[in-house]
């Protein structure tokens, strides 16, 4: 390195120090948690623990557990604070997480927890709400071009669909991931292949993120968008012309999840945050946009969810979601993607 | 008393002989540690399995036998040729209105062809989404082709690349002897027949060298594919798959081992028929002058026109995109798609992020890679070191950016590394930045440098003047338009590159570009739009300031060069 460089590049280094030393502590926190609520997310801790400055990396559930991994010897994250849990245990398994037993995690519904926490040890992470699949439809251009409102998986695997399916990608998207997952427990894995196979006759593409079809759907690139419940219920909201529809055979979904990442600088601040991650305050923050939490008795009913979601939902496996991601990821890589026959 | 004399002078010069190797091998450690080591992780890691342990050629025996992997080389190879084969041609004919015409308004038309380049490639294809896309203005045009896949590709590659091709190809045929077209006229030769044998021949390694540039470029971009590919799949989005979504970083080494051998290849062809090339212009030659036509003059200027309105449409899709409030179903116009806090992407800390990246680039790298030209161009002794360096600083050009932010995981995310620290600062995408973009200002500088009399450093020399005060008093002022140059190439390139430091940002240095991407990921396609055309108009105030300041020295520091 030339004297210039070296003087130039240090100066440019004292730089992005000082403009990230201002906080008492500062926590890095990956997360994949829908980035409009993101600062709630950081507002809401900070009235409880302003001492404590939250540094945001989002993306979406692939990259994020991608940048985990590649970062396994030199971890850059202090928490994962809205992580699917199938990559959580990805991340456990690689011995990436730090046991730790929240302050009050006992008050959580078991099936939201670390299942070792259960026999007795600290669990690795902590569940705070479920993300449930679920299908948008425009309706104007559903009428436009004749494509009627779908009402089960199967449906979007009929002629009159062909082309007018957005589905996310499993390999990126959390929510791509669980639709693969939970399609392969709702009818096995032979089944759910057979499945894919027609369904992908229809597919106009695949999304980098769950939120993307929905999106797209909304703004009428697409009339069928598979996507997950949050989206939909927002956009709706918003004023977009979209139907949310939750498919009879069942919804898959997968659970938000918080942890520590094993290894960071600042453990206390980490603990104070997953503390507060699995408080009834926090629980009654993640029911703004999710209608199944981790505490029981705190969910409300939100706006274009269906009152009975929680019996809709299947009894996800995540376990086995988690150990078969990477081969049936590179299945499904095989099969469907870059077949460029299917625009 | 003489003998003294000459013992004093001695010591004073082999202590700056001393400095002068110093500073050329602190240049060298620069692109060593920054591409060459970086390069080497990569193909190490190729070679090996998740574990890290060695497994040969086990992962490119695995690529060959996916098939979806395996057809994005056959994807990429088509979009980047039809995109080169389309470039070239079009940018022939306008360059070709330009230098050979007396087609009117050449000045506009070269400024509206310059904008393109301020935009990151990620613009052109979020506006064919809105031009061609389902709900599109001109969908009927592409009769039931979908956008999202090659046409959409190649459309948005041709819109990004045109200027690149068009600034090589008005160089190359404004070099021409006025003789050669007098004498074929005086011996009756058809105007068609002096085209193909004065006019092509003479820009044909214009032509060549248009044609491998604008391939590299086709066949290395992220952006557009990532936007606008769909199902279709290239080499650079597979490495951002298989990296981001399969966290699988040995497959997307294989992937950029592969990406990398086009761009290599393209890069050795360039270089020798560089150097094949002889010179055009005799001292004798008479610069050819077009004389009127109204005919032709007016077909060239239609053609011209058409491609600046393409371009103007582009953007001011873009533009309109980013200000209406829930395209398609209500127009009216609104600001809230700028704020970007509650979105994805990291809101207005990534566009501040993005300008401190750039100034910094463009400051640093100016001046680092400047300096060590002219240790290559103006300095004796060491001559194999400074011939190294020349290779070293041409090779970045030929390295695809996807392929070195990658590398730059592999390095710098070692933990035994000592440079280790770099890894998620501001400084490693300096670096990478710099290095990245490295080449074309070297070229800059060596071409600038080439032009001064080589007394200076001669004068300099013998009034005992260390090399380093003849630099700074001299040999930069002299060169500061070129310098400048450099500084805002740096500068745009640095807001607008996508592909390298998507790799590489963390938290604290999340950039404008990758916040256009991330936008469209997530399905804000109005927002994404709107961070794009906020890239767009930064690029575009520094260039004006740039032009403003580079007229103001040619008319006042730099007068000399009017005069002599």
């Amino acid at each position: 390195m030339s004297p210039f460089t070296r003087s130039l590049l240090g100066g440019a280094v004292a730089l992005a120090m000082t403009t990230a030393a201002q906080a008492t502590t500062e926590l890095t926190v990956y997360t994949a948690v829908e980035s409009d609520d993101l600062q709630k997310y950081a507002e809401r801790f900070n009235e409880a623990h302003p001492e404590i400055e939250i540094n945001w990396v989002r993306d979406s559930t692939g990259v994020i557990t991608a940048r985990l991994l590649a970062e396994k010897d030199n971890p850059q994250a202090d928490v994962v604070w809205g992580l699917a849990a199938t990559s959580l245990l990805v991340l456990e398994e690689e011995g990436m997480l730090a046991r730790y037993a929240p302050e009050g995690v006992e008050a959580l519904d078991p099936k939201f927890v670390d299942p070792a926490a259960r026999d007795g040890q600290d669990p690795a992470w902590v569940g705070m709400d479920a993300w449930v699949a679920a299908i948008c439809y425009n309706t104007i251009e559903g009428e436009r071009q004749g494509v009627p409102m779908p009402t089960s998986w199967e449906d979007l695997t009929r002629p009159e669909y062909q082309g007018q399916v957005i589905m996310p990608n499993p390999s990126s998207s959390g929510t791509g991931y669980l639709d693969v997952a939970s399609w392969m427990q709702l009818w096995g894995e032979e089944g759910a292949w057979d499945y894919m196979d027609r369904l992908h006759d229809n597919i106009a593409r695949y999304t980098h993120s769950g939120s993307a079809p929905c999106n797209l759907a909304a703004s009428g690139e697409a009339v069928v968008g598979v996507s997950f419940a949050f989206r939909g219920a927002r956009l709706k909201s918003q004023g977009a012309p979209v139907e949310v529809i939750f498919p009879e055979e069942g919804l898959g979904w997968d659970m938000e999840a918080a942890a520590i990442i094993e290894g960071g600088d600042n453990r206390e601040a980490a603990e104070t945050l997953l503390d507060w991650a699995v408080s009834r305050e926090a629980n009654a923050l993640y029911n703004e946009g999710y209608a199944v939490v981790a505490y029981p008795g705190v969910a409300q009913p939100i706006d274009n969810y269906p009152e009975d979601i929680a019996e809709r939902m299947i009894d996800a496996d995540f376990a086995w979601a988690a150990n078969h991601r990477d081969r049936l990821l590179e299945e499904w890589q095989r099969r469907y993607d870059g077949k460029s026959d299917s625009q | 008393m003489r003998g003294a004399f000459v013992m004093h002078g001695a010591r004073w010069l082999s202590g700056e002989a001393l400095v002068r190797l110093l500073v050329l091998l602190a240049a060298l450690a620069l692109l060593v540690v920054g591409l060459l080591f970086p390069l080497a992780s990569m193909l190490v890691k190729s070679l090996q399995d998740r574990a890290g342990d060695f497994v040969g050629l086990a992962n490119f025996a695995r690529y060959v036998q996916t098939p979806a992997l395996v057809g994005s080389i056959v994807n990429s190879l088509t979009v980047a040729l039809t995109s080169t084969a389309l470039v070239v041609g079009l940018a022939f004919l306008c360059a070709y209105g330009i230098t050979r015409t007396c087609m009117p308004g050449k000045r506009l038309f070269r400024m509206l062809a310059v904008l393109p380049i301020l935009a990151p490639s990620l613009l052109p294809a979020i506006s064919l989404v809105y031009l061609f896309g389902n709900q599109g203005w001109f969908r009927e045009v592409l009769m039931g082709q979908s956008i999202y896949g090659p046409i959409g590709i190649v459309l948005g590659m041709c819109f990004w690349i045109f200027p690149h091709a068009l600034m090589i190809l008005t160089t190359a045929l404004s070099t021409s002897d006025a003789r050669l077209y007098e004498a074929a006229e005086a011996l009756g030769t058809p105007k068609w027949r002096s085209f193909l044998t004065i006019t092509l021949p003479g820009a044909r390694y214009g032509l060549i060298s248009c044609a491998f540039v604008v391939f590299t470029l086709a066949i290395t971009d992220f952006g557009v594919p990532k936007i606008i590919g769909g199902q279709f799949s290239v080499l650079a989005t597979d490495v951002y798959r298989q990296v981001v979504g399969q966290q699988n970083f040995q497959m997307g080494a294989v992937v950029s081992v592969i990406l990398l051998l086009p761009a290599l290849a393209s890069f050795v062809v360039d270089r020798w028929i560089q150097r094949r090339q002889v010179a055009q212009l005799s001292a004798r030659a008479v610069p050819w002058r077009p004389t009127p036509s109204p005919l032709r003059d007016w077909a060239f200027a239609g053609l011209c026109y058409a491609v600046g309105a393409a371009i103007l449409l582009v953007i001011g899709t873009a533009i309109y995109a980013s200000l209406v409030q829930f395209w398609p179903y209500n127009l009216s116009l609104t600001l809230e798609h700028y704020a970007f806090e509650m979105l994805a992407g990291g809101g207005w800390a990534s566009w501040f992020n993005s300008l401190k990246l750039a100034f910094s680039v463009a400051l640093i790298g100016t001046l680092v890679i400047f300096f060590n030209a002219w240790l290559i161009e103006k300095s004796d002794g060491y001559r194999v070191l400074r011939q190294g360096l020349h290779f070293l600083a041409m090779l970045p050009m030929a390295v695809p950016g996807m392929v070195l932010g990658l590398a730059y995981i592999f390095f710098f995310n070692q933990a035994g590394n000592p440079l280790n620290w770099l890894y998620g600062t501001l400084a490693i995408l300096v670096l990478n930045t710099l290095v990245h973009f490295y080449t074309v200002c070297h070229l800059t500088s060596v071409t600038a440098l080439k032009q001064l009399d080589p007394e200076f450093e001669a004068v300099g020399a013998s009034l005992k003047v260390p090399f380093w005060v003849t630099f700074r008093r001299v040999t930069l002022p002299v060169s500061l338009p070129a310098v400048l140059d450099i500084s805002v190439y740096l500068f745009v390139n640095a807001m607008t590159t996508v592909s390298a430091v998507v790799f590489l940002y963390t938290s604290d240095t999340r950039l404008a570009s990758v916040a256009v991407m991330h936008l469209d990921e997530a399905g804000y396609f109005a927002s994404a739009a709107a961070m794009a055309v906020l890239i767009f108009f930064t690029s575009l105030a520094v260039k004006l300031a740039h032009a403003a300041l580079s007229h103001l020295l040619l008319t006042r520091a730099q007068a000399w060069r009017q005069a002599g």
